[in-house]
């Protein structure tokens, strides 16, 4: 690490003399893109840190961040470090509990959101003896006649920076120069599938180090265009539009509202790009659809041109040669199909492109890959600064994640769990020791909690589902629910799924119908319906969920290790599972446990025998009310294969 | 600790401006009937002013007196302090009111920005020639408005449908975009006539946060006529009470709500 490039706000100082007149924030507002030069941004980052002083923020001090992705907001990441603070994003859809917690836990003192909806849910969290002293906003829209003594516009703090510069320059450059490569870059609360949210802490070593061994391996350069849309408090955001923005000092864009995502993605024409594979699912189905409604040439067109790029384009990307007639082929095809559709889906420009997350589906993958976008795929977690593995160009496969990311060592428990070691490695969870060294050990190993293994000719990581969700059926049959739970959603119609079976003899299987493809499916074919849950107990509806259900056991009867796997009985869910009900996390995971218990009913009626089960189910509005519903649910069969072949055995 | 929550009574009877429109002994006839019999009220700058009143009982009458599209055979029109002569509609919306319709009237083939854009007319006076060549003043003009425009589009968070065509938008977001339209006229007086009309719950709750929004943040003057008196009541500071083309009541939604006539035309009395 070079001595200037110690901390985010020194690499900030360092970008804004290198590369002051380019481009470090774009955000379309007024419908035009607004910009932020990097000289821009160090003025702006300066004075909301003199007014953060001026307030009375003291080094080590927590501040919260909460909104939609915007310049200022991760401005205001940086200044909070630049007075010694430390910055602590949440998801800005976070209930009014899960922010108390977190406000509680972490000992904010200040806040710096985006509008109204976040003061509110501020001041409701933030209960009597809550260590929160100002609410910094940037929307004033609908809070003029709040009580303004402990809230302020940014624009407010800023000024108050300005106004105190005089008297807290020398501060602020102490402050500064106090910053150290093991000092806390910023504090992140995972998701966490099981219990409370842990507050990671990453020093500006792991985030800094990370960016640059990631920016290297991809050759990241001040060229890149980003479009920031995922959310603030998530590593990977943090990672992206923070530490690899300022490693390389590309430009970081932000979207006019979540509802012009796709526009806006269009327009700027990202050529880096992240997204999780429910994006590249949704993304996909919509195209589907769409073409389904196209004429009969466009869609003879699409068909053909399609099938020759799921063949021809991968092995492009790869540099693998092909036939000049294949390469003609795909050319025309280019002009007519794979062009003109990249270009709506705003993905005319990108040269790496990564998902991670959950598993992607082979065919969805193939799709994009054949279409000549990069994509590839990453495994990481927050506690690693984001990489464990990742992707090389030219050995992208959609059932590995990758070799190991520069810097990181990996090793294999007895149990087939992951452990890594590598620079990124977090500090600790923020007051809880007793977590920290159950999962990082006093050499530096991290448990990853998934179970996988290293494909010995390749080198390259497979994961096969969470280590501590592996289990034994009764049977004593091996029981990996994520491998089963993936195969199913990788059909359009279904959007999630929940296995259930371990020290069971026979597995059973929640799913969710996605509404996009089934609703259009149901427009098509003339299947009437009055709600959500009227469509997903359609007898059509669940005659075709049957037929996924029968093809996945087919698939999963070939893994002889793994074909006690198989789904015996099914149902599909009344309502769409919702991180709202704690049913999924924030960042869309099944938590298989909450889901257990909460249908316990439902679970009960599977095993049992029953042929329909009655259920009330409590669900949470997005305002926060609650309400009930009510469903009787047809339990189905599933078809059984019996391993190693074919043949059918009789469902019981 | 914090404590910045609002006081939640804080909006009710809240002290408004000056009288910005005033009608003195209004009557309206069309022919041998009577729409509007001899009917006073006020609005105030600043305030939210509903109209209310059973089916029939004159209020887009009322309404179409205000926007200058009826002349009222008595009485008098104030506004802004001075008595307003007889004029016609587009005269009126020069003044500063700015209406929308009960049933939509956008040009359905036209986009969203192109709608919106149809509220400034008035705030642009460049010549044929320069608007056809967009040179010079036309240009200047536009990018201006634009910019007016685009506010509009921001508060009422429309940003995503600025360049579909109208035709093809849902009802809710349509009688959105009309209110748009008004509002980019920089209306004083903003006439709302059923803005919530045909709406489901989660477009009324909508709609009444842009309503108060917009009254808030750019301090327009808006009466508006609502058959939904959930609505009417969160609303308004103040409320006029219409029942066959007469005044029955006038005050607080409290007042109104307690009024024994209001509540026998609303409910319906024996008449013997």
């Amino acid at each position: 690490m070079t001595e200037t490039g110690v901390s985010i706000p020194a690499l900030l100082a360092q970008n804004a003399s290198r590369l002051a007149t380019r481009h470090a924030y774009r955000e379309k507002e007024f419908g035009i893109w607004q910009s932020w030069t990097w000289a821009e941004v160090a003025r702006e980052v300066e004075d909301l840190a003199l007014g953060l002083i001026d307030m009375g923020l003291v080094p080590g001090e927590h501040v919260v961040i909460s909104g939609r992705n915007r310049p200022r907001l991760y401005m205001a990441m940086v200044a909070a470090q630049m007075a010694g603070a430390i910055p602590v994003p949440l998801y800005q859809d976070a209930a009014v509990e899960e922010i108390a917690y977190q406000l509680e836990h972490s000992g904010a003192v200040f806040a710096v959101v985006g509008d109204q909806e976040q003061v509110d849910k501020l001041i409701e969290a933030s209960g009597e003896g809550a260590a929160l002293r100002r609410i910094i906003y940037l929307d004033p829209r609908g809070l003029r006649k709040y009580d303004h003594t402990q809230l302020l516009s940014y624009a407010e703090a800023q000024e108050a920076g300005r106004m105190a510069a005089d008297r807290l320059t020398i501060e602020l450059k102490a402050r500064l120069a106090a910053l150290e490569p093991d000092s806390t870059c910023v504090m992140l609360y995972t998701s966490g599938t099981t219990g409370r949210p842990k507050g990671v802490v990453l020093s500006n070593r792991n985030v800094i180090e990370t960016a640059r061994a990631s920016s290297e391996f991809d050759n990241l350069t001040t060229e890149e265009e980003v479009v920031a849309y995922l959310p603030m408090a998530w590593v990977g955001d943090f990672i992206f539009s923070i530490g690899q923005a300022y490693w390389t000092g590309f430009c970081v864009n932000c979207p006019e509202s979540p509802d012009t995502l796709t526009q806006d993605l269009r327009e700027i024409g990202p050529t880096y790009y992240f997204a999780p594979p429910r994006v590249f699912e949704g993304l996909l189905t919509s195209v589907l659809i769409r073409m389904e409604d196209a004429g009969r040439v466009k869609r003879w067109l699409f068909r053909t041109f399609m099938d020759h790029a799921r063949k021809v384009g991968p092995a492009l990307l790869d540099d693998k040669p092909i036939g000049f007639t294949d390469k003609l082929k795909y050319r025309l095809g280019h002009l007519l199909i794979y062009g003109p559709l990249k270009n709506t889906m705003g993905f005319s420009h990108i040269r790496v492109g990564y998902t991670a997350g959950e598993a992607i589906g082979p065919e969805i993958f193939d799709f994009y890959r054949g279409l000549g976008i990069n994509l590839k795929q990453l495994y990481g977690q927050t506690e690693a600064t984001v990489f464990i593995t990742q992707q090389p160009d030219h050995e992208v496969r959609s059932d590995t994640v990758g070799v190991p990311s520069p810097g990181v060592e990996l090793r294999m428990s007895d149990t087939g769990e992951v452990f890594y070691r590598s620079p990124g490695t977090f500090q600790c969870y923020y007051r809880n020791p007793d977590s920290t060294a159950e999962t990082k050990d006093a050499e530096g190993w991290v448990a990853t909690g998934d179970a996988g293994f290293i494909e010995p000719e390749t080198g390259h990581l497979r994961i096969i589902d969470r280590a501590k969700d592996v289990g034994k059926l009764a049977t004593g049959g091996l029981f990996a629910p994520k491998y089963v739970e993936n195969k199913l959603k990788f059909f359009p119609n279904i959007l999630e799924a929940v296995v259930f079976g371990a020290g069971r003899n026979r597995c059973m299987a929640f799913l969710n119908i996605d509404l996009t493809a089934v609703g259009n499916w149901a427009e098509r074919n003339n299947v009437a319906y009055g709600s959500y849950q009227e469509l997903s107990q359609n007898p059509q509806v669940l005659a075709m969920m049957r037929e996924h259900v029968a093809a996945v056991n087919r698939d999963v009867a070939r893994d002889e290790m793994l074909s006690g796997c198989q789904i015996h009985r099914f149902l599909v869910l009344h309502k769409q599972l919702d991180a709202d009900d704690g049913e999924l996390t924030r960042t869309q995971k099944v938590r298989r446990k909450v889901i257990g218990d909460k249908f316990e009913d439902l679970l009960g009626a599977l095993y049992d025998g029953s042929e329909e089960v009655y259920t009330e189910t409590e669900v949470t509005y997005e305002d926060g009310r609650k309400g009930q519903i009510k469903a009787t649910l047809k339990i189905q069969d599933a078809e059984l294969f019996t391993p190693n072949s074919n043949t059918r055995t009789a469902a019981e | 600790m914090l404590d910045v929550a609002t006081d939640p009574g804080a909006d009710q009877g809240r002290i408004t401006g000056e009288t910005l429109l005033d009608l003195r002994n209004i009557t309206l006839r069309f022919g041998g009937v009577e729409a509007i019999k001899n009917i006073s009220f006020d609005i105030r700058e600043g305030e939210i002013r509903a109209i209310i009143g059973p089916n029939g009982a004159g209020k887009s009458s009322m309404l179409n007196v205000i926007s200058g599209f009826y002349v009222p055979q008595e009485g008098e029109v104030w506004f802004n302090g001075s008595r307003r002569p007889p004029m016609k509609p587009y005269e009126v919306a020069r003044q500063g009111i700015a209406r929308t319709f009960q049933n939509i009237a956008l040009f359905q083939g036209m986009t969203v920005l192109d709608n919106v854009m149809t509220g400034r007319l008035n705030a642009m006076n460049a010549g044929t020639m320069s608007q056809a060549l967009w040179f010079g003043k036309a240009r200047r003009e536009e990018v201006e408005n634009r910019e007016k425009v685009e506010r509009v589009i921001d508060i009422l968070e429309i940003q995503h449908i600025r360049k579909v065509p109208v035709g093809r938008l849902p009802y809710g977001l349509k009688k959105r975009v009309e209110l748009a339209r008004a509002l980019a006229a920089e209306p004083h007086l903003l006439l709302l006539d059923e803005p919530m009309a045909g709406m489901n719950v989660e477009e009324k709750e909508d709609m009444s946060r842009f309503i108060l929004d917009v009254n808030d943040e750019l301090g327009t003057t808006i009466a508006l006529i609502e058959h939904d008196m959930g609505v009417v009541m969160d609303l308004s500071d103040r409320v006029v009470v219409m029942d066959y083309g007469r005044k029955i009541g006038d005050g607080s939604p409290d007042e109104v709500r307690n009024n024994q006539e209001v509540i026998d035309a609303y409910l319906g009395v024996s008449h013997d």
